[in-house]
């Protein structure tokens, strides 16, 4: 089966579009059927007033992919036809499994899929990249060999691909979904076992292209399969997988990745204000974004007046500099591509830890490849005030404790929740509690949380509220125009404590959002 | 060599001595080249620090310093270790540009490496400007002489031929890296130092010690109790 989503290749980011908020109008229809019509948009916490609690409401937004969302938006609106009665059926709360795929990805109702937690647990996902002449250019699993073996198929499928451009496809077969995007001079494919939604999986697709162009540049990657259409890209990205390998892990793993989100090291105001403000002061005339990170966490982000940096190139960034030991060495010097700004040319990135054996790393990027010392002194700078300031010492406070424990939200059945707010871009989410400690528990936490994210960004038939029942868990999200949130409950929780405690969370993170989130952006 | 009248201190134990000796400070662009995997990293972060620790591949490049005392003058070097990976080729000769030194590292244990340096040496050579740079060859990892596919003398043979310097060393034990260091840092002397005018003087920016001022016991600093 074919699924050929015509809006999806419009746009040249085209994974952007499915994300979209629901067009406005759509909106206030659903929530007129709403079970919580109170919550409407611009009184809930943390969101909505975008004038006042986030002043640089775009800080992290892409600005030309915000102006195509627009368009798309516009063209999407007139294409949408839903019948009253499939609106309100998705609308109705589902009871986990059979129900709750159906609609999912309506393409996929031949599939039976179990999703006890072995099943999810022993999930695998595959992803090749490919030369649009067939080269193999990346697999996540396997070798030579293995990947010899699935090359037929694959020429096949590229071939495939490139019979009626344009339209991304995917294919749905018995328990396995293959998914395939063409960004020239690339083809992507993904293969899922798990009831990933063709979205979920071409957002991250989408990243892994992003992650080669930030190496590469579109340019030089057109330029290489212009000139030679079966060169063999191996050898440039030889001793980089790396790179994208830890990048399928965090997809897998990190909840910033699914929301388009970044989250910030809990920290006092105070001292996040004279952060930024330190890097703020320590500018040169290169520099386009001063960044602080705290391993996943970001600290500060100073940026040039009107550059904006985009969700998905700091998340490159964040893989980047995570993922390399080797920066925990002297100071790096590396040419970047930050394919959401411009894929044409590359920045040039300081890379520095604060201290050999600290968690805080600082980026400056610039503009010049020849500003290393530049760079070097404005880190030193930015030392400078820190300590003088005695803001140094607060941020290793709070580095002693990055994470924060849902017990404090003070909402017994409450296990686990992500808050992103959409004017900001950035989200938050409290420590795994015990339950999820290990690793395939969290892994299976986020494939419910991939679902419910799914379900309520549906390109066409978004749901704005989504309660359901499992029994390790039940999940609730909600999302408005000012934000998103996903909570977990105990399997013994009931739907009326949800709803209650979605009121008292919002309670909750707008008394802490100073700490948690940054609300006063600096520029230089 | 004279090995008691030389000292080699990592830079942070740098401040008493400088100030004991007013000697002058002489700034040494060091380059790393060679295959990806060869041990360049390895070897900056011996010439750096002494330690030894298996990292990611090196992104870019990376730029350490370290300071080596010789009796009339002291010599800042300033490595830059770059990637061996192609993707980061087009920026590299960025970084080996105006080098006084560059050093071109190979494995004893894997031929190609070998040959590859060879190319890195012509690619070089286009800049090289004879008697501004110090070209030193290296083969590194000598511990794993069970593996060997470079004999000690190819390695000499070529550096002879092409008038190169030549060491083999071992990043992992440190055998001769803190001899090959000291080596480097007399040729770059004797070829560019003060009297050649070759090398330009270092005026420090001071370090920033990130705890000097959380430490400041109020009470300790005017009297004690
Ligand atoms: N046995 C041995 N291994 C080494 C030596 N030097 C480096 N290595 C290892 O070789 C690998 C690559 O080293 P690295 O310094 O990153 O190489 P680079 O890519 O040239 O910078 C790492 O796993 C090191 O631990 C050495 O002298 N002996
Ligand atoms: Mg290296």
């Amino acid at each position: 089966m074919m699924d050929g989503g015509a809006h999806t290749h419009r746009a040249t980011a085209a994974w952007d579009s499915s994300s979209l908020p629901v067009p406005v109008d759509h909106l206030r229809s659903m929530r007129a059927e709403s079970p919580t019509p109170g919550l409407v948009e611009g009184t809930e916490p943390g969101a909505g007033q975008r004038s006042t609690m986030f002043i640089h409401a775009q800080s992290f937004e892409d600005l030309t992919a915000e102006a195509e969302e627009e368009a798309l938006r516009a063209a999407d609106t007139a294409g949408e036809e839903c019948a009253a009665e499939e609106l309100k059926a998705l609308i109705e709360e589902k009871n986990i499994q059979e129900q709750h795929k159906n609609h999912l990805s309506t393409e996929a109702r031949t599939r039976e899929e179990d999703v006890s937690s072995d099943a999810w647990r022993s999930h695998k996902k595959h992803v090749f990249v490919l030369s649009e002449a067939g080269k193999p250019i990346y697999t996540r699993y396997g070798t030579e060999e293995a990947l010899s073996s699935t090359m037929g198929v694959m020429m096949a499928l590229v071939s495939f691909v490139e019979a009626e451009k344009n339209i991304i496809r995917s294919i749905h077969t018995d328990g396995c979904k293959v998914v395939f995007l063409t960004r020239s001079p690339l083809v992507l494919v993904g293969m899922s076992q798990c009831c990933r939604s063709d979205k979920e999986l071409l957002r991250e697709l989408n990243y892994i292209y992003y992650q080669i162009v930030s190496l590469l540049t579109l340019t030089q990657l057109n330029h290489i399969f212009q000139h030679k259409q079966n060169y063999d890209l191996r050898r440039l990205l030889a001793g980089s997988e790396y790179l994208t390998d830890s990048l399928l892990q965090r997809l897998d793993r990190d909840p910033g990745l699914l929301l388009s989100a970044v989250t910030c090291l809990p920290l006092s105001s105070n001292a996040r204000d004279v952060v930024s403000s330190s890097l703020q002061a320590a500018k040169s005339k290169s520099l386009v974004f001063s960044i602080l990170l705290a391993g996943n966490q970001l600290v500060a982000l100073v940026r040039k007046k009107d550059q904006f940096l985009h969700h998905i190139d700091l998340h490159l960034v964040f893989n980047l500099v995570c993922s390399s030991s080797s920066f925990r060495e002297g100071e790096g010097w590396t040419p970047i591509c930050l394919p959401k700004f411009n894929t044409a040319g590359f920045f040039h990135a300081h890379i520095s830890y604060l201290e050999p054996a600290s968690e805080l790393c600082l980026i400056l990027v610039s503009t010049d490849r020849e500003d290393f010392f530049n760079m070097s002194d404005c880190k030193r700078r930015f030392l400078e005030r820190l300590s003088v300031r005695s803001a140094y010492q607060a941020l290793k406070e709070a580095l002693k404790c990055p994470s924060y424990s849902v017990d404090q939200v003070g909402i017994p059945e409450l296990r686990h929740f992500l808050y992103k707010s959409k004017s900001s871009r950035l989200y938050t989410s409290p420590e795994f509690p015990e339950v999820y400690q290990s690793y395939e528990e969290q892994e299976r936490l986020m494939v419910l949380y991939q679902d419910l994210h799914s379900c309520v960004t549906h390109p066409t038939r978004p749901l704005h509220s989504f309660y359901r029942c499992g029994e390790t868990e039940n999940l609730l999200a909600r999302v408005t125009s000012g934000f998103e949130l996903y909570l977990c409950f105990t399997p013994l929780s009931t739907k009326a404590m949800a709803v209650s405690a979605v009121t008292k969370l919002l309670k909750w993170i707008r008394k802490e959002e100073d700490r948690l989130f940054i609300l006063s952006p600096l520029t230089y | 060599m004279g090995e008691p009248f030389l000292r080699v201190t990592a830079e942070t134990q740098d401040h008493d001595a400088s100030r004991r000796r007013p000697v002058q400070t002489l700034r040494v662009k060091m380059v790393l080249l060679g295959s990806s995997g060869v041990g360049k990293s390895s070897l900056a972060l011996r010439f750096g620090k002494d330690q030894f620790r298996s990292t990611s591949p090196t992104v870019g490049c990376a730029y350490l310093t370290r300071m080596v005392h010789l009796s009339d003058v002291s010599l800042r070097f300033e490595i830059w270790d770059t990637a061996g990976q192609e993707t980061y080729h087009s920026v590299t000769p960025l970084y080996y540009r105006g080098a006084h030194t560059a050093l071109l590292v190979y494995d004893i244990s894997r031929r190609e490496t070998f040959v590859r340096a060879q190319l890195w040496l012509k690619e070089l050579e286009k800049q090289y400007i004879p008697g501004s740079t110090v070209i030193w060859l290296i083969g590194n990892k000598g511990d794993l002489s069970e593996d060997r596919q470079v004999t000690e003398q190819e390695g000499r043979i070529l550096a002879d031929e092409r008038n190169l310097f030549f060491t083999e060393t071992s990043a992992l034990s440190g055998d001769q890296v803190t001899e090959l260091l000291l080596m480097i840092a007399h040729r770059v002397n004797e070829h560019m130092g003060a009297q050649q005018g070759g090398l330009s003087e270092w005026r420090g920016t001071s370090c920033v010690d990130l705890h000097q001022n959380n430490n400041i016991k109020p009470f300790n600093t005017c009297c004690k109790m």
